[in-house]
């Protein structure tokens, strides 16, 4: 069997394996402390024994995680779109979305509690504040690039503004957001958990601190592994997501759409990814 | 001139009515602070159900001026109507160079398009566009992302999303210039059999205005050839082709064509004008 026929969830499980051993004899074979390191097996085996108290964080984190989300998509479209749609707001305010990002969430998150209290809200703010600029730059990049062939096609036949906009503009603009919304929710559970780290009743985050804090270290991997898992869910949600409402958009390398020859466009098929002009430098 | 498409036309109820009018066109570029002339002075007409070409060598302005009959730009200088009106936006079928095919429809619901910015409801327009598809050779793709078809195919789908377009005139921007010499020739031929087709093709038989390199298929498809001299663009030749119609790729072997195709050739390169 060639490489290239054995799947990719396979060939990415060698590695991980290798290194999981790796941990796992060095445990035993030094013979480490479990409050200091624990082995793979014992994070499984307190994993399986705590599922209940693990899933009960993990749904509240979650909640955080997806609700944030939310919020930081209708804001970083809103704020996307102005930007990508007016030359003015993009020299404007992009600075200003650059900027946002550069506040170290360490020291703010502290001052949501403070401010906010120690209820959902400063999670959901923390996980919108990380996770909105991803998706705003890619929307504004998205449609900032819509093609002007199409646009001069579509004003020729006398379309209005909202017609460009949701013909051209925005289709055309959705793969650019695919990338911005995977990159934020790999960000998302993880700003939920941070959110909680600082002040919570319940969570992953706050979770793992009392663990921490009672020597309880297999659990902190427990929470570390849930953590882990729910944003490997997202991102496969949100790649399911994208094959299902962008059928035509080829996506990149090392996907088994993309080895398919059925797709494998006949003459001058284009693949488009996000920022890929080749298509047009080919027909010019 | 223009029999067999004027039968065609007079037999059928146009959607709508119109040449195109150009008075003392003249459009100037500005280049790095630098006035370029691009165009100067064209003045020509169009009658209803004519079929013209502008023939020229690269920067004759062949496109600036396709642009400005299509209402993308408007001329320094210079009046222009189509279809009756000044106002061209939404009121031509234009058709770029490239398909810009948007890779997201369907090859029928590109075919579309100008259909639904004019807001026909959609059944209707789809059961039109349907009809094409099968007198045009696509039947069966409809469904298609234009990333499997051919180069040719998707000209072929461009090309009946232009015909499908509301307007009263047919603006081609070298409309087969980015494809092969083969699927070029296929593509005159396939186009001259739609006329047959007045029936369902009744948009074929408006108002066309081509815009191409290619002397053959300027004389081969048109009523009438304008050339173009080189930048600015001025009107060095016009000439009445009087080729019989229906017309097939074959004609341009016969001795006429050939005298045609010199004549206008030497007046591209600029000799004897």
């Amino acid at each position: 069997m060639r490489v290239q026929h054995v799947p990719s969830v396979l060939l990415a499980t060698v590695p991980a394996g290798l290194l999981l051993c790796a941990w796992e004899a060095y445990v035993r074979v030094a013979g480490v402390d479990r409050v200091f390191l624990p082995a793979p097996t014992q994070v499984l085996k307190v994993t399986w024994d705590s599922a209940g108290l693990l899933a009960t964080h993990a749904r509240l984190t979650l909640l955080e995680a997806t609700l944030g989300l939310l919020l930081a998509f209708v804001a970083g479209c809103a704020l996307g779109a102005m930007v990508g749609l007016s030359p003015l707001l993009r020299r404007s305010v992009y600075p200003l979305l650059v900027v946002s990002q550069t506040i170290p969430m360490i020291a703010l998150a502290p001052l949501l509690v403070l401010w906010f209290g120690f209820g959902i809200l400063p999670k959901l703010l923390v996980v919108a504040l990380v996770c909105f600029f991803p998706l705003a730059v890619s929307m504004a990049d998205g449609l900032a690039s819509a093609e002007p062939d199409a646009l001069r096609l579509l004003r020729s036949m006398g379309a209005s503004p909202t017609q460009l906009f949701f013909k051209v503009r925005l289709p055309g603009a959705l793969p650019y957001l695919f990338s911005g919304a995977k990159i934020a929710v790999t960000y998302a559970v993880i700003g939920a958990v941070f959110g909680e780290w600082v002040g919570a009743y319940e969570g992953l985050g706050i979770l793992m601190q009392t663990a921490k804090n009672s020597y309880r270290t297999d659990i902190v991997f427990a929470a570390i592994l849930v953590t882990s898992l729910l944003s490997v869910g997202l991102f496969g949600l949100v790649s399911i997501l994208e094959r299902v409402m962008l059928p035509w958009h080829v996506r990149g390398s090392g996907t088994a759409m993309d080895q398919s020859p059925r797709i494998q466009p006949i003459i001058g098929g284009r693949r488009r990814a996000p920022g890929d002009r080749r298509e047009i430098v080919e027909n010019v | 001139m223009a029999s067999v498409r004027g039968v065609a036309r007079a037999s059928q109820t146009p959607p709508t009515e119109g040449g195109v009018s150009v008075r003392g066109l003249s459009k100037t570029y500005a280049l790095s602070g630098q006035p370029l002339p691009v165009l100067q002075e064209i003045t020509f007409d169009v009658q209803p159900g004519e079929f013209v070409s502008f023939v020229g060598p690269s920067g004759s302005g062949k496109s600036t001026l396709l642009n400005i009959l299509a209402g993308l730009e408007e001329p320094d200088r210079g009046v222009v109507t189509a279809g009756g009106s000044a106002r061209r936006l939404g009121g031509v079928a234009y058709m770029p160079q490239r398909d810009v095919l948007l890779p997201w429809r369907s090859a029928l619901e590109n075919a579309i398009l100008g259909l639904e910015v004019k807001g026909v409801p959609r059944h209707e327009s789809r059961q039109w566009a349907r009809e094409l598809f099968a007198v045009a050779g696509l039947g069966g793709f409809e469904d298609s992302l234009p990333s499997v078809l051919s180069g040719g195919m998707r000209q072929r789908v461009a090309f009946l999303r232009t015909v499908l377009t509301p307007g009263s005139v047919m603006l081609l921007d070298e409309p087969f210039g980015a494809l092969d010499a083969l699927t070029r020739s296929e593509m005159h031929e396939w186009l001259l059999g739609l006329w047959e087709h007045g029936d369902v093709m009744y948009n074929v038989s408006t108002t066309v205005v081509l815009v191409t390199h290619d002397v053959e298929e300027a004389l081969l498809l048109s009523d009438r050839v304008y050339v173009l001299s080189p930048r600015p663009g001025r009107i060095r030749l016009v000439h009445e082709v009087s080729l019989p119609r229906p017309r097939t790729p074959a004609l341009t072997t016969t001795e006429e064509f050939v005298r045609s195709k010199a004549a206008l050739l030497a007046a591209v390169r600029g000799e004897g004008a």
